[in-house]
């Protein structure tokens, strides 16, 4: 039997985070190596990955199998595909920025107490999140990937409602309040999501008799599956809504800039860089290859909701006056796409869905870390508290405003390859919802400026004059994050090429062909 | 005689035991009335089993009785427990566990 | 030969990242750095302009393909680069024109502490203007359309301390993005019509597509060269850009990133011309523009708006001229090129008067200072000559022959469109002749006088370092400025008639663009002696108002049309009460949607639970009989239930 590579691959986080947990009070510092040292040895076997993959082999590869609940028919099943593979990789990649990024935000107020141990309590809680995510872009078994979509809330509910910004304008009090609140709201949305489908599981495998993902797709392919329409149509729905908190579309988005503004910046960053992305990826690969004709049968109604999500979160980020609220509804927008392009149902629109969760996870994860040091510094999350950073912090400023820029999807940087595609795609489609989303363009360069306009530029306000600029360790966090944006933005070829076949089979799965040019002699 | 006669004693018997439990304060009668309501039961068991001719409802006569006992056992044990901190056998006196 | 396409582009590149990311110590030759690359590029464009010339017409397009870019089933975007003769002369502007700015700039910039990072900017707006006139594909030609907006957003906001420059540059930036909408439509249409964006099959098969379509493209394509070229309804921007370091506006937004729409425009020829309707709405946009620019360039008293003005009104020009179709395309670019020449000089020249006046801009109060700055004086006085279209000077060849075409268009249109642009050259010949008049002509009005008001922060904040307050003393500039300005002018002077001599230009440009001759119902001779009858019109009328009598050093109330020409004709007023207002409101109500209804719906209904386990809660009263009562009720309620199953 060959090595479990996939297993590996989410395995030793989850050791690592029992090991960070088991380290000593005293040993905050050999906690945070430890994680950073585990964060990069999965890069490292996420790499392993990439490179087995073969984008040209079968459609799952590096599979495991193994028998696990034999009365209900539920197998330890991974497999993955090229989707898998290009979300796995941005997982690992951000987890070393996420811990270095967060290197001081769980240290102890107080040193002395004995049993108090946050630093290691949050190491291990995000190495525990990076586990779980894992093995759910992994997981070929509905019930498998369904325990560790709502197993993941677990530690991702302790990171938000226990840790938060320090030096808080209205007390210590009060921000535990809001702590708590927001971490409850996000425990409670995501667990009616989650709710239901659990319903739509049992509900799948009294109809299908099996859990395996392979297994169904195959069985409604060869005909021995039949689904009543209605049927079909319920179960679809279950699954999806679950997705939709997740990712969030609108109106299921209100948790999302709660547990930003509440929680630190790479735990925001966890949030909707790394765990929304499960909501997307789910939507391709189960609502999609499950339910093909549910989906779209769904598909009007889920895209108008992702135009509503692409247009009103970008309103709404023009009206924040809080920076972290502000890159949430960007967010929101952002997600809109990713669903539009999904559902628009074109090799352009899903692979530049695919693309775009990847790069929307680095530029949030550079403006939103850049973000998070700036608070820091001054304590405070209001813009109006700002002014004239750029004249005392200028390697900050410019990071920041690239950061700005990658998320208004500036050409030449990555997020526009992979937004210009789902437009793209969309548009083949259905060429009025292509137009008005490209309002988000307009959008994305508003609420971007203005938050680089009041924070950065103009006259010095005395709060801010002080302000040091970027440390090494901050300028190692931001750094790669800039230099994969422009490699992934001047040169995607690496990431098309593995995300492509496995898009194809996927439209293959719902019965899809792009349309065709008007005038077919120009090609 | 008919037996259904005892099965109407048995059952006017449960009423009025059971009206005890519901409208008495002393914990003491509301405890003697449930003796009642459990002596109703054991009279329409034996009145079963002598209609049924098997010996099934005089077995669990005989199991009612048992339990009846170490019932009375603890409960008297809970109401003398409480009658010495509160000076009271009231039922409705103990109502410390309401939210 | 083909290889050295891509190092057009590579050397401002470098010099832009090693100048950004070099930090301080490059501070003391970054200057140097920046203008030697810029030169480079502009050799390697004269050597690649050579080898040009030494093939046939036909032959003068070469190709160098770089990488797939993004590979996504049939859409296919490459990095390619495509020199012909259409984008080598915009590469030889480019370069030239920036070659010169970036010397000006030496001196100019001088005492700017951030002067590194001044020329690390100007670099990345060279390699992405090359990119935007290099690239063989519209999306390619995106990401260089894009880079231009953000090196002109950097370069306007340079001095981000000035809340002004930080506004007008995020303004400039944002109206671009509105224009850069009607881009990626445009490209996204040309997929679902041809399935593909590169120029040679698009431009290729165009005649195949039906009209409605290639209508709908040239309508977004016009939608995106508005934005990139300050023409109505997207030409609010250019005004404030000005809030840009002078030699920033000489290059950027008056010699070439403004031309780009221009560019755009002809490049796309074979769509316009198989779109009419398309071609209509171009000719009414650079007419209203022209018309618009002129009248507000009267108006103004701040010299470098002055000069804005007139660039959308030039610019105005050159769109009429492409709408035009074929007979226009060739004169469209031509008079771009000269424009590059004149417009750049007369903006280095109105740099180098700020330069020597502390950073004054107000032309009331100039006045009189031909005396102290002779070369600046005659620099100016040539671009000044040229841009009124004075006869044997660049401007003559190429305007002329844009209202010629004009008439040529032919019916109805071809009076209106040719009578604007005749019209226009008279305002042209006003409100440049104002500017010359108040500048350089008269009284010195700048003497007894602090050149500063206190709640009017001077443009250029370099003049700190001057001694700002007190009487400002004219003087010549240093000579990194004076040699740009004298090149410059030279090729105002020159230029058409090297162009127009043989036809050369045609010549050159005609197997890209086409070129088609119209069938004017006046004589040559006849525009041309329309045009010197506007021509003296305007400069006399400028003369008696400005030169017999002296300028007074405070505005006038003025008449209803100077006023509303001073305020932009109220455009940005419409502008800021519709859209910004509007938009205010708009969101504002939106976060209190967001906020009470979506959120509280969710948190309604969580109350409501809420509510609901409270009343529940009082059940639990600890009353041992209630529990009981609930008890029995509940049994009853089973044995009657039972009893009741049993009789159905």
């Amino acid at each position: 039997m060959s090595f479990p590579l996939l297993t590996a691959t989410a395995a030793l986080p989850a050791l690592g985070a029992v090991a960070t947990a088991a380290v000593p009070a005293r040993q905050r510092t050999a906690a945070k190596w430890l994680a950073l040292l585990v964060s990069l040895a999965t890069l490292a076997l996420a790499i392993v990955v990439l490179v087995r993959f073969d984008p040209d082999g079968a459609r799952y590869q590096l599979t495991e199998s193994h028998s696990w609940i034999r009365d209900f028919g539920v197998r330890y099943e991974l497999g993955v595909d090229g989707i898998a593979v290009a979300l796995i990789g941005l997982t690992a990649v951000l987890m070393p920025f996420i811990v270095l990024a967060g290197w001081h935000d769980a240290d102890p107020l107080e040193t002395g107490s004995r049993r108090w141990r946050p630093t290691q309590g949050f190491f291990a809680l995000i190495l525990a999140v990076e586990a779980m995510v894992i093995i759910s872009f992994e997981a070929t078994d509905v019930f498998v990937f369904y325990i560790f979509f709502e197993a993941m809330l677990i530690p991702m509910y302790f990171l938000i409602g226990g840790f938060g910004d320090r030096a808080h304008s209205q007390g210590e009090e009060a921000a535990s309040t809001q702590r708590s609140y927001a971490a409850v709201k996000f425990l409670l949305y995501n667990l009616a999501g989650g709710l239901i489908m659990l319903a739509a599981v049992i509900g799948l495998y009294v109809v299908a008799g099996s859990f395996s993902l392979q297994e169904i797709v195959q069985a409604r392919a060869d005909g021995s599956l039949t689904m009543a329409t209605s049927t079909e149509r319920w179960l679809f729905l279950g699954f999806f809504f679950a997705f939709a908190v997740k990712a969030p579309l609108w109106p299921l988005h209100t948790w999302l800039p709660n547990a930003m503004q509440e929680s630190t910046a790479p735990v925001a960053v966890l949030i909707t860089a790394v765990v929304d992305k499960v909501g997307t990826f789910a939507m391709l690969r189960f609502c999609l290859q499950l339910f093909p004709e549910a989906s779209k049968w769904a598909t009007p109604v889920i895209l108008v909701l992702a135009l509503i999500s692409i247009v009103y979160g970008a309103l709404l980020a023009v009206g924040q006056r809080d920076i972290k609220r502000l890159v949430a509804y960007a967010s929101i927008s952002h997600f809109g796409f990713i669903v539009m392009g999904i559902f628009a149902m074109t090799t352009q629109g899903q692979s530049g869905a695919t693309l775009y969760m990847v790069n929307h996870g680095i530029s949030t994860a550079a403006l939103m870390l850049v973000a998070g040091f700036l608070i820091s510094r001054r304590g405070s999350r209001l813009i109006a508290d700002y002014g004239g950073v750029q004249k005392v912090a200028p390697v900050l400023a410019g990071t920041f405003l690239i950061g700005g820029l990658a998320t208004l999807s500036l050409p030449g940087l990555a997020p526009f390859v992979s937004e210009f595609l789902v437009l793209v795609g969309t548009f083949s489609r259905y060429p009025v919802i292509g137009i008005i989303a490209t309002v988000g363009i307009v959008l994305a360069a508003l609420y971007t400026l203005v938050l680089y306009q009041r924070t950065m530029t103009g006259p010095v306000k005395p709060e801010v004059s002080a302000m040091p600029d970027l440390r090494v360790r901050e300028v190692l966090v931001v750094a790669p994050l800039i230099v994969l944006l422009v490699f992934l933005g001047v040169y995607p070829k690496p990431l098309t090429s593995i995300v492509d076949p496995a898009v194809k089979q996927t439209m293959s799965d719902v019965q899809q062909k792009d349309p065709k040019p008007a005038v077919e002699a120009a090609k | 005689m008919n037996p259904v006669n005892y099965l109407y004693l048995a059952a006017l018997l449960f009423t009025i035991g059971a009206t005890g439990v519901l409208i008495r304060r002393n914990a003491i009668v509301v405890f003697m009335c449930v003796e009642l309501m459990l002596n109703a039961c054991n009279l329409a068991f034996v009145t079963f089993s002598r209609m049924h001719g098997n010996l099934d409802g005089q077995i669990i006569a005989f199991f009612t009785m048992v339990v009846a006992a170490a019932e009375v056992v603890v409960g008297l044990a809970i109401i003398v427990s409480l009658f010495r901190t509160r000076h009271s056998a009231s039922v409705d006196d103990a109502s410390l566990m309401k939210l | 030969m083909e290889n050295l396409i891509a190092l057009l582009i590579a050397a401002p590149l470098l010099g832009a990242v090693v100048l950004l990311l070099g930090g301080r110590r490059l501070d003391a030759v970054g200057h140097w750095v920046g203008t030697l690359l810029s030169t480079a590029s502009f050799v390697v464009g004269l050597v690649l302009f050579a080898g040009l010339l030494g093939k046939d017409a036909e032959h003068r397009t070469w190709t160098q393909h770089l990488w797939s870019w993004i590979p996504v089933g049939d859409f296919q975007a490459d990095v390619t680069l495509r020199l012909d003769q259409l984008s080598m002369t915009f590469v030889l502007l480019i370069t030239g024109v920036g070659s010169l700015i970036h010397l000006y700039s030496i001196g100019y910039m001088e005492h700017d502490e951030r002067r590194r990072r001044f020329f690390g900017y100007l670099n990345l707006f060279l390699a992405a203007m090359l990119l935007l006139v290099l690239a063989d594909n519209y999306l390619l030609l995106y990401v260089g359309w894009e880079g231009v907006g953000l090196a002109s957003y950097l370069l306007i906001g340079f001095w981000q301390h000035k809340p002004s420059a930080a506004t007008a540059a995020k303004k400039a930036f944002l109206v671009n993005r509105v224009g850069d909408v009607g881009l990626s439509i445009a490209i996204m249409l040309m997929f679902t019509t041809f399935g593909t964006f590169a120029f040679g099959p698009v431009l290729e098969h165009a005649g195949d597509a039906s009209e409605g379509r290639l209508t709908a493209i040239g309508l977004m394509l016009l939608l995106a060269a508005c934005g990139k070229s300050a023409q109505v309804p997207l030409q609010s921007w250019l005004g404030d850009a000005m809030e840009g370091p002078t030699p920033v506006s000489a290059l950027i937004h008056a010699a070439t990133m403004v031309t780009a729409g221009v560019y755009l425009i002809v490049r796309s020829a074979a769509i316009f011309n198989g779109a009419p309707d398309a071609q209509l709405v171009v000719t009414v946009v650079g007419g209203v523009t022209l018309l618009f620019g002129a009248i507000v360039g009267c108006a103004k008293d701040d010299i470098k708006k002055a000069l804005a003005g007139s660039t959308m009104s030039q610019i105005g020009y050159m769109v009429l001229a492409a709408g035009l179709g074929p007979i226009g395309y060739v004169f469209a670019i031509m008079h771009l090129v000269t424009h590059g020449f004149f417009k750049a000089g007369l903006f280095l020249g109105a740099g180098s008067v700020m330069h020597g006046m502390n950073d004054e801009v107000d032309m009331r109060k100039y006045g009189g200072l031909r005396k102290y700055m002779p070369i600046t004086f005659v620099t100016f006085g040539l671009g000044y000559l040229a841009i009124i279209g004075f006869p044997g000077l660049s401007g003559f060849f190429s305007k002329d022959k844009i209202i010629e075409a004009a008439f040529a268009k032919g019916g109805a249109e071809g009076w209106i469109l040719g009578g604007v642009a005749l019209l226009g050259a008279a305002i042209t010949a006003f409100y440049m002749t104002r500017v010359m008049l108040m500048t350089f002509f008269g009284e010195p009005r700048w003497k007894n006088q602090p050149t500063k008001s206190p709640e009017a922060p001077s443009a250029e904040p370099a003049a700190e370092h001057q001694g700002a307050h007190g009487e400002p003393h004219p003087h010549e500039s240093p000579r990194t400025m004076t040699i740009p300005m004298i090149v410059l002018a030279v090729g105002s002077v020159a230029g058409g008639a090297f162009f127009d001599v043989g036809d050369r230009f045609l010549h050159w440009l005609e197997p890209v663009t086409g070129h088609s001759e119209g069938h004017s119902p006046l004589s040559a001779l006849t525009v041309t002696g329309a045009t010197m009858v506007c021509l003296v019109l305007g400069v006399g009328l400028a003369w008696a108002q400005y030169g017999r009598k002296p300028v007074p050093a405070h505005a006038p109330r003025g008449s209803v049309l100077t006023r509303a020409a001073r305020r932009d004709l109220y455009q940005d007023d419409f502008n800021h009460v519709v859209l910004v207002r509007g938009g205010e409101h708009l969101t504002r109500s939106l976060v209190y949607v967001d906020h009470t209804l979506v959120d509280g719906v969710v948190n309604g209904s969580a109350a409501g639970f809420g509510g609901l386990s409270g009343r529940l809660r009082r059940v639990q009263n600890g009353f041992a009989r209630s529990y009981a009562v609930s008890m029995f009720g509940g049994a009853a309620l089973l044995v009657a239930a039972t009893l009741l199953m049993r009789a159905v």
